[in-house]
């Protein structure tokens, strides 16, 4: 299993890219971290989620 | 009468401790985005004797920006960062402040942000938010990162809150509340993060990392 934002999710074996695409996730206003490192944006469809693997996604709104 | 260089830093090593004194005034934080939270941190910080600020805006003051952002109704339709810089030299004489009125991106963070130890994310678009923390993130990884997000409208003040996401990137807000539901920006809620961000930003710099 993966830790998503504090949640198990069942999605080893998936990039980045391919998670972020079941989501309603907009890719413009986020930061994914895994295991504590930034996930550089160029690289989330060649970033394959491991078991174990803790990510957090950060999605910005608005106002300031 | 101004009180001289040597009277205010005194003040200050009285009322917040030599040792974090002298790690504040010798500490540099940049600005980016200087509304609602950019504003009311800079000042906020610029009390507390941080001794060098970057400051970035590409904006002129808006009447619509007074209801929450530290500009006076005389200094509409000024560049921010002007403005801004006025009033913080009012509060704080002998502070070091560099200002660059130009919007931040890829091409130019880097230069603007290399003396920073702090950066502080205050934009008020979400995708300038999530630009700047890859930017930093990704090319910057030494320097500590204060984001905002989730300060709009009238939710409760509880619901504000500062998290650790990784060694160097702080997130302050709800998360949730965004600029375009409910009635918008209320003054009050986004000094509440603001205050969270500069707030993070003495800690980091006392060396207290946890929240």
């Amino acid at each position: 299993m993966v830790t998503i934002n504090g949640e198990s999710v069942d999605v080893a074996g998936k990039t980045i890219g391919e998670y972020l695409d079941t989501t309603n996730y907009d890719k413009r206003r986020i930061a994914v971290e895994k295991n504590g490192e930034i996930v550089t944006k160029a690289l989330y469809d060649e970033t394959l989620i491991n078991d174990g693997d803790t990510i957090e996604v950060v999605s910005f709104v608005g106002g300031g | 009468m101004i009180p001289t260089k040597e009277e205010m830093i005194n003040a200050l090593k009285i009322r917040q401790g030599e040792r974090l004194q002298e790690k504040l005034l010798s500490s540099a934080v940049a600005v980016c985005g200087l509304g609602g939270l950019g504003s009311n941190i800079s000042i906020s910080l610029a009390r507390a004797g941080i001794g060098k600020f970057i400051l970035i805006d590409f904006d002129r003051v808006d009447i619509t920006n007074l209801h929450r952002q530290q500009y006076k109704a005389c200094q509409v339709g000024r560049y921010k960062t002007d403005a801004l810089l006025e009033n913080l030299k009012e509060i704080a004489p002998y502070t070091e402040f560099e200002t660059h009125t130009v919007k931040i991106d890829e091409s130019n963070a880097l230069e603007l942000l290399k003396d920073a130890d702090i950066i502080c994310e205050a934009f008020d678009n979400a995708q300038c938010k999530a630009m700047l923390t890859n930017i930093v993130l990704e090319k910057m990884p030494q320097k500590y990162l204060v984001a905002a997000s989730g300060m709009a409208g009238l939710g409760s003040p509880n619901t504000i809150k500062t998290r650790k996401i990784t060694d160097k990137f702080y997130l302050c807000g709800d998360g949730v509340s965004d600029v375009n539901d409910d009635i918008g920006l209320v003054s009050s809620r986004v000094m509440l993060c603001a205050s969270h961000q500069a707030h993070t930003v003495i800690r980091l710099l006392a060396g207290k990392f946890e929240v």
